[in-house]
């Protein structure tokens, strides 16, 4: 895990420095709040309802096959590695492994789930 | 005197650090500059010569704004925010291995962690965009998660193209193993894969022509339309530290990285130049082209570059597999 150290440093300085720039921009900047600067930008408009509303279907069929196709890259990262010593045999068990999921999307492609509606 | 290992490695970052935050204000400027000669205008020009001054002048100007935090926002969630998006966006730095030895973790799993720990600005991009609890910033946050997404997978398998040539997920072996002939020379199997990650890098860095996430016309500034101040600059920052390291990223797996002739020190040199061409690239789209719609962005994804990423793959899976005639 040792050679993980210096990303886990890396990664407590840039937390640091936001912290540190927020703080040095909260010391310098000035701050006269008024309920109409303080309302959600809509054109000038004011805003009718909240935002945190329902999401449609869709985004959700997105994410599915995205999964699908993650766990594909998933797969493929360790395959990739030892494809050299592992050889043809090893090609042609992915090619399998890519032709069953490429059914599934033509399936989906079928159904319409790569449509954007 | 010596410092002890771990102390060395907390100058290392230090350094890197402020490395990456140098390069992303001048490389907002070189994008300023570049934009304003493809539209024959001049660009910032006033403060400094020739306007070199000027991303100091802006960090400094977004310091002393005001900070308007809307009154309806979801404050935890809006404020940290910021810091989510940037995080990533900067870590992704770590891996780079910018000359010989000269990176801060050159893991053996480089590409695997670049790939993983990039695609999780989204957290901080969604946040931004729910916290907000404005329409704007929504919609903006739901098409990035969306396109994010869509585009990820383009962006792994092409970016696996390069790692399949080399055998390794180590960033600094994938470099060596380019020695004899950059990948995106090799014939069609490089190009092709480097056209589909420069394509995929547009659509997961939201820019024109994928840019629907600040779509100006429509969303105002998308997701970041409620920020203001230093918790916008963080956000930009981001964004560009984001954009660079994959120019970096791309500039490693296809062409070579570091090599390039003279003496090994020019390395990082090379590295830089390449990174800035290939960003220059993204750039010259950028202003050049329209913007898509939101259905055609996303059957770009689904039916033409996601199978025709998996295909390269396996086409270059087979030859290094038949060539190196291992197994059976």
């Amino acid at each position: 895990m040792s050679a993980y150290l210096p990303v886990a440093i890396f990664a407590a300085f840039i937390v640091a420095f936001a912290v540190v720039s927020l703080a040095v921009a909260w010391l310098l900047r000035p701050s006269r709040p008024d309920p109409v600067k303080l309302m959600n930008y809509e054109c000038g408009a004011e805003p009718i309802g909240s935002a945190w509303v329902q999401v449609p279907l869709g985004f959700y069929l997105v994410a599915l096959i995205f999964i699908v196709f993650d766990t594909l890259a998933v797969f493929m990262i360790p395959w990739a590695l030892v494809l050299r010593t592992a050889g043809l045999p090893a090609f042609w068990v992915m090619a399998g492994f890519v032709g069953i999921i490429g059914l599934g999307w033509l399936y989906a492609y079928r159904e319409g789930v790569l449509e954007w509606k | 005197m010596t410092l002890p290992p771990i102390a060395q490695t907390a100058v290392a970052a230090f350094v890197l650090l402020n490395v990456v935050i140098g390069l992303v204000t001048y490389v907002t400027l070189l994008e300023r500059k570049f934009a304003a000669r493809m539209q024959s205008r001049i660009g910032p020009y006033y403060v400094g010569p020739h306007g070199l001054l000027q991303p100091i002048a802006d960090a400094l100007k977004l310091m002393m704004k005001e900070d308007v935090v809307p009154s309806s926002a979801d404050r935890w969630v809006y404020n940290l925010a910021p810091i989510a998006f940037l995080v990533p966006c900067v870590l992704i730095f770590a891996t780079l291995p910018f000359a010989p030895g000269l990176g801060l973790a050159d893991l053996n799993i480089g590409v695997l962690f670049f790939l993983a720990v990039s695609s999780l600005e989204i957290v901080g991009l969604f946040m931004g965009g729910w916290g907000s609890n404005n329409k704007y910033a929504m919609l903006s946050a739901m098409r990035g998660v969306n396109q994010i997404i869509s585009y990820d997978l383009p962006f792994v398998f092409a970016a696996l193209v390069p790692v399949v040539l080399a055998g390794s997920l180590q960033l600094s072996a994938i470099v060596t193993a380019q020695q004899g002939l950059w990948f995106a020379a090799y014939p069609v199997i490089g190009q092709l894969g480097f056209i589909a990650y420069l394509v995929a890098t547009l659509a997961a860095e939201n820019r024109v022509p994928f840019d629907i996430l600040e779509a100006e016309s429509e969303l105002v500034a998308g997701f970041r339309v409620e920020y203001s101040g230093m918790k916008f600059a963080l956000i930009q920052l981001g964004e560009y530290a984001h954009i660079i390291a994959t120019s970096y990223l791309g500039a490693l797996l296809f062409l070579g990285g570091w090599l390039g002739p003279g003496p090994a020190w020019l390395g990082a040199g090379w590295f830089t130049l390449k990174a800035m061409l290939v960003f220059l690239l993204l750039t010259w789209v950028r202003w050049s082209f329209v913007r898509i719609r939101v259905d055609q962005i996303l059957a770009i994804s689904w039916k033409l570059m996601l199978p025709a990423t998996v295909l390269l793959l396996l086409v270059t899976a087979f030859w290094v597999a038949w060539r190196s005639g291992g197994g059976a």
